[in-house]
Order: structure tokens, then C-alpha cells, then sequence
């Protein structure tokens, strides 16, 4: 039976798990909602933070969240590699969107068989003090494993929303994103503003793999699951929309936690992309798309 | 040429004649059937084996076992006086490789005798071909596919017996009853899958059968990333047992959950894939105990089958260096045993002509490493022997506590039990 505790809880879970999502999604908002490059990859990218955040928590007991706080720069800078790349080899060309899928589908199977090869196929945890104790209000039970991604998720978002909507480059990155021709002709190197947007794109997926972690064992091949989910919730949120991201995500959350009481967790999938469905055909930009 | 030239030239001559004529009368001798197998066709023994893919891990324990019975036999001579040599390439865990690889096994590789991978699809995609060839075909691991066929040279190593859809989840309801008082309600879950969707059809049935009354019952995607409103909704239903039958995420997944919301029921468990593996032992460690859950084998002294220390031990060794699951219960003495049932098969049949073989194993019991096999006119296993286990004391995360008598008692069946199942379940051990 149903109770209004069961409810309250599915709906804080729910949004808990949404913030979580908002986190594995944000690096495709910035990459094929402002950059228009269909990075299909990231998720793969995900899980190659994740699976250095077990190697440094297996071998050397630091914390998953701290290790890919530190592991970020490198993310960045592989971004921007990767970026120079897809760049010289397609964009340049005007090859960049179907050519520059294909790409990035080479890079993920790359990555996938890589930590294969190193890490084999089996499932792998990480061990912190925030696996397994809970905190509760009255009648609301919240897993600090899900808890503690929330709060880093958040932070997350809006350390990026106030880098794109307050400072200098984050509103060059922005007008990229709306008219790149425009920001050319006023000699303003754009390739270098969409290189710096693509390395964060890419340095997110390293926060978003630790957090990955700590919710639930990871093997090499995980990312392919939420392929579908990030750019659904990409496209529900608005194309390009940080606000929209998470809006979007929380929806997702709540609604999968939702139907799970409720109904039971094999009709979540489908009232999450009918829910998806139902927005677009009202809005089709997306809940904050323009 | 000097003197001392020639008779050290004279020596070593004669040296190497005496040699010559040791190495032959130790050939003739302890060594005599190596010598001659060396010389001979090697015997091709082909197989898929799941290297990568969501079955990877299973697959390379089992191959691991299969390269150590390859090694113990040539070292013994071979088989029909030849050596043994494995073809073998990476399924994936992927069926729609099958055909590819067996057609190549068959036509180009021309191996003598073929294996079946480690999954029920990949097994299911290679047993037709198999018979089109009238080959013969000992499956590593598969739930019931050769029901539809039942192709007389299909063998396969799971210990699920014929009746794999109610066998798997038979032990776990079995103990279930054993509670006083006797509990009248369960909580049924599993994923949304295959192999799950078979168990829990099962478990559905031995509720009946055992007269436990079913208040929950659902399934999940195979993607689910939250499992606390799962187990909040079984607390909420309040029953007396909860089976689960899940993929290796989602156990672990379910069961931090039972440990985060404190679960209270009687008992908790079910066939949980993923325990068995070394990797998540270790990582969930205390979170396991009272977990009632299937294993293939556990060290006691009911298990203390002929071979199977000697075989763990060397497994164990190779394992660090192969990248292979460290303990090996699961699946590698099965796979081993395969083999071993297949090498004395072989021998009595004094050929590899399919039918005298598959003749050979359904008429015979065969003592292996997993204690006596027989098979049922399917192919499966004449009597199933899933171990259920509950484990108990689990202390820190230190995979060798594993190894130990006493932590993963065994409860049913009751011709192997160890130990005595602990009730009511406490999700903080």
C-alpha cells in the first residue's frame, strides 16, 4: 500500500537521483547544446573518472570525490585536446556533424576496450564513510551515497551557471553558442572559446564519474547506459540550457522514483520518456530551450 | 689435432651417446606417453569464451580453468596419446558472434571437439550449429537451452538440474520454511531480464508450493540506478521473506539499499548474480551478512570434494597473474570438471566420434572436482545442487576471510548444510 510517507520519500529520493543525473548531463548541455558537437563519448568519459577515482581509493584510500576534484585539470586539458583534434580533422572541413559522430563513436569503443585491457570486466566499488549510513528527518530517510553527489552536483551546476552567465569568457562561450558568425566577423577567436567550452564539457565528466562511483559499481562498458538518458534529459531541459539541464533532471529523478512506488520500477523508463514526449510536443524546444 | 683435443672430442661424444641413451630409457619409461604425444597431431578443441561484455569476468575465470585442465592433461600425455590444444576466440557475450566463430571453429580452424561458452544466449546461438555438424557440445554454463532441441550430445556444467526454472530459487524457499514460526508472506523482485524473468516465474511458483503468500511482486529495468524506493516499497508491504533475483549492479545496489534503510523482515536473499564474484564480496563485505543468497561452491566439509583444494590452490596462483576472479568458487571447478568429464569420456569412447562420447556420458556418473556428475536426458544436470548460503561474521572488506570455513554457511541443501540459518534478518549484521 501507498502512504504519504512512501510518496515524500520516492520524491526526495527522486530529486536526489535527478541531481545526480544533472551532473552526468551538464558536459552534454555545454558540448552539443552550446557547441553543437555530438559528443556521444561522455559518458565513456564518466566512467574513466570513475574508474580513477577507484584506483586512488583501492591503492592509496583517498576519498572518490576528492580524487576527481583533483583529476579535473586533466580532464580539461584532455578536453582541449581532443577539441584541437575533432577540430583539425573535421570542423575545419565542414564534416563536423556526421563525420564528427562517427569520431566520437571511434573514441568511445577506444576508451571502453583501454579500460577492458587494464581494469578487465569486472564490477568495481569504492569504499568511503558515506557508503551506507543515512540521515533522516522525521519520516525521510536520505543515503549520504546519494546525498553527498547532490550537494557536489549542485555546486557543480551553478559554479558553472555563474561562469557562463557572469563572467567575461563564460557570456563570449554563450554568444558562441548563438551566433558564432557574428563573433567572428568582430575578430573574436572563436575556436578558442569553443576549445576552453569543450575542455570543461569534458572536466565535468570526471566530477560526474566520481559521483558515479559512489552511487553504484561501474565496469567499462557502463557508460552505454546512460547514453540515452543524458541527451534526453539534454533535450528536455532546452539545448544549451544549464537551468533547463537541471530542471530536466530533476523531472527524470522524481518522475523514475515516482513510478517505481507507485506503480513499479519497470514502468519508470516509460513514464520518464512519455513525460519526455508529452514536454516536446507542447514545448519542442525543450523546457528552457529558445 | 693435439692430443688432449681428441679426447675431450672422444668424451663428449661419448657423453652425448650416454645421454642419447638415457633420455631414450627415460622416454621408454615415466615419460613415454609425453615423448609420444609430443610427436602426434595435436587433438583442437574449440570454443566462444565471454572475455569482455557483461559476462567477461565469468568467462575469463572459466577459461582460466580450461587452460589449467589443457596443461594437466598434456603434462599427463594427452589425450588418445596426442596433445590437447584450445582455439578459442572472445564471444563478447554477445550471441550474434556465434555463428561467425563456430563456422570458423568448424571450417577453417578444424577443430576436433567443440565447448559452449559461459551465458544461456551464446549457448543458445552455438547448439544449432552444433547440430547441424552432429558435433558434440559441453557447455560451460546455460539455463535450459537445449529444452527445445533436446539434442542428445548437448551436455552443460550449472548445477541448476533439468528443472533450472524452479531449481534456482528452490533452496532459498526451502530454508525459508525451515523459520519458526513458518513465515506466511514474501516480497518477490528481480530485474527485468532473461534470466531473471525465468527465476522469478520460479520463485513465484515455490511460493506456491511452500504456501508463502506473494504481497509484492515486481521487476525493474536492467538500468535502475536507485534501489532505495524499491526496498522502501517491500518495507512498506511488510513481508516475511524477500527474494530478489538480480544482475551483479543490481545487487550490489539492492542490498547497500537494505543496509541504508535498515531493512527489517525475516529473511533476505535470493539469486543474487554478482555475490559469487570476488570483487563484490570483498567490496561489500559487512553489508553481506545474513544475505541468504546461491553460490556454486563454498569451503566446508561437506564440499570437500576429491581434487578440489589442489585445483583452488592452483587456480588461485594463476588467477593474480591472468586477471581472473581471485577465489575461482563460482564457476571455475565447473568448467574444470567439464573437462574432466569430457577427458575420461574421450578415453573410454577410444575416439572422438561425437556419438560414442555423448553415449559414453549419459550412461555414467563421473567423479570430478565437484564432487559426482550425471546428466539428465537434456543435458543438464540429473539432480540440481545449488548451494544456498547465508553469510555470516563478515568482518572489513579482506577477501581471505572468504576463503574461511564458516562464512558463507551453507543452509540448504540439507545433504550439505553447515551451519544453521540465522533469523531474523539485520541489515547492520
Amino acid at each position: 500500500m501507498v502512504t504519504f510517507n512512501l510518496l515524500v520519500n520516492a520524491v526526495v529520493t527522486g530529486i536526489l537521483l535527478g541531481g545526480f543525473y544533472a551532473a552526468v548531463t551538464i558536459g552534454i548541455t555545454i558540448a552539443f547544446g552550446m557547441l553543437d558537437i555530438v559528443n556521444i563519448a561522455h559518458p565513456v568519459f564518466i566512467i574513466m573518472g570513475s574508474f580513477i577515482a577507484y584506483i586512488v581509493n583501492r591503492n592509496f584510500g583517498l576519498d572518490p570525490l576528492l580524487t576527481v576534484i583533483l583529476a579535473t585539470p586533466l580532464f580539461f586539458l584532455l578536453g582541449i585536446v581532443i577539441f584541437r583534434f575533432y577540430y583539425a580533422a573535421f570542423e575545419k572541413s565542414g564534416k563536423g556533424s556526421l563525420r564528427g559522430l562517427a569520431f566520437f563513436f571511434g573514441i568511445l569503443f577506444v576508451i571502453e576496450v583501454t579500460l577492458l585491457l587494464a581494469f578487465g570486466v569486472d564490477y568495481r566499488l569504492v569504499q568511503t564513510s558515506y557508503i551506507g549510513p543515512n540521515i533522516g528527518f522525521k519520516h525521510i530517510d536520505l543515503p549520504l551515497r546519494m546525498v553527498i553527489p547532490f550537494v557536489g552536483s549542485m555546486t557543480m551546476v551553478t559554479g558553472l551557471y555563474v561562469f557562463f552567465s557572469h563572467t567575461f569568457i563564460g557570456r563570449a562561450i554563450m554568444a558562441v553558442a548563438q551566433d558564432e558568425f557574428a563573433l567572428s566577423l568582430m575578430a573574436v577567436d572563436t575556436i578558442a572559446l569553443r576549445q576552453l567550452a569543450f575542455g570543461v564539457a569534458i572536466a565535468t565528466a570526471a566530477i560526474a564519474g566520481g559521483f558515479l562511483i559512489v552511487i553504484q559499481p561501474v565496469d567499462p562498458s557502463l557508460g552505454r547506459e546512460y547514453i540515452g538518458r543524458v541527451f534526453a534529459i539534454c533535450v528536455l531541459g532546452g539545448l544549451g540550457s544549464i537551468t533547463g539541464t537541471v530542471i530536466a533532471a530533476l523531472i527524470l529523478g522524481t518522475v523514475e522514483t515516482i513510478t517505481s512506488t507507485l506503480f513499479g520500477p519497470s514502468w519508470a523508463p516509460a513514464v520518464s520518456f512519455a513525460a519526455l514526449l508529452l514536454t516536446l510536443a507542447i514545448r519542442p524546444s525543450g523546457i528552457m530551450g529558445r | 689435432m693435439p692430443r688432449h683435443l681428441i679426447n675431450q672430442s672422444c668424451l663428449t661424444r661419448r657423453h652425448f651417446n650416454r645421454a642419447l641413451v638415457g633420455v631414450g630409457a627415460l622416454a621408454a619409461y615415466g615419460s613415454l606417453p609425453f615423448a609420444s604425444a609430443l610427436g602426434a597431431e595435436p587433438i583442437k578443441i574449440g570454443f566462444g569464451m565471454a572475455q569482455s561484455g557483461p559476462l567477461g569476468g565469468n568467462g575469463k575465470a572459466a577459461l582460466l580453468a580450461i587452460e589449467m585442465w589443457r596443461d594437466d592433461v598434456n603434462r599427463q600425455g594427452g589425450m588418445l596419446g596426442r596433445p590437447v590444444e584450445l582455439v578459442y576466440y572472445d564471444d563478447q557475450t554477445n550471441p550474434a558472434l556465434i555463428p561467425g566463430i563456430y563456422s570458423k571453429l568448424f571450417d577453417v580452424d578444424k577443430v576436433d571437439l567443440v565447448l559452449g561458452g559461459y551465458g544461456t544466449a551464446v549457448q543458445a546461438a552455438a547448439l544449432p550449429i552444433v547440430m547441424q555438424r552432429k558435433q558434440l557440445l559441453i557447455g560451460t554454463g546455460a539455463v535450459a537451452v537445449n529444452d527445445k532441441y533436446n539434442y542428445d550430445k548437448y551436455f552443460q556444467m550449472l548445477p541448476n538440474g533439468s528443472t533450472a526454472r524452479t531449481s534456482t530459487s528452490e533452496g532459498f524457499f526451502q530454508a525459508a520454511v525451515t523459520m519458526q514460526p513458518k513465515p506466511e508472506t514474501v516480497a518477490i523482485v528481480g530485474a527485468v531480464t532473461e534470466f531473471s524473468h525465468n527465476v522469478i516465474l520460479g520463485a513465484r511458483e515455490n511460493a506456491e508450493k511452500y504456501s508463502l503468500k506473494v504481497v509484492f511482486d515486481r521487476g525493474y529495468p536492467p538500468n535502475q540506478v536507485e534501489f532505495g524506493s524499491i526496498i522502501r516499497s517491500i518495507q512498506a508491504a511488510n513481508p516475511d521473506v524477500v527474494f530478489v533475483a538480480s544482475y551483479p549492479p543490481d545487487s550490489a545496489g539492492v542490498i547497500r539499499a537494505a543496509y541504508e534503510q535498515k531493512l527489517q523482515t525475516r529473511m533476505f536473499g535470493g539469486a543474487m548474480i554478482g555475490l559469487q564474484y570476488s570483487e563484490l564480496k570483498q567490496q561489500l563485505g559487512p553489508m553481506l551478512n545474513n544475505v541468504l543468497c546461491y553460490e556454486f561452491y563454498v569451503p566446508a566439509p561437506t564440499t570437500n570434494f576429491p581434487g578440489i583444494e589442489e585445483f583452488l590452490h592452483t587456480y588461485q596462483e594463476r588467477a593474480k597473474k591472468a586477471g581472473a576472479d581471485l577465489l575461482g568458487f563460482y564457476l571455475p571447478p565447473y568448467a574444470y570438471a567439464g573437462m574432466q568429464i569430457l577427458e575420461k569420456a574421450v578415453a573410454m569412447a577410444k575416439g572422438l566420434d561425437a556419438t560414442a562420447i555423448a553415449k559414453y556420458i549419459h550412461a555414467n556418473t563421473f567423479n570430478t572436482v565437484v564432487g559426482e556428475v550425471a546428466f539428465a536426458p537434456n543435458g543438464d544436470w540429473a539432480k540440481p545442487r545449488l548451494l544456498y548460503v547465508q553469510y555470516q561474521g563478515i568482518v572489513g572488506n579482506d577477501l581471505e576471510q572468504f576463503k574461511q570455513i564458516g562464512k558463507q554457511v551453507i543452509v540448504e541443501p540439507q545433504e550439505f548444510a553447515y551451519g544453521k540459518l540465522r533469523y531474523p534478518f539485520s541489515a547492520s549484521g
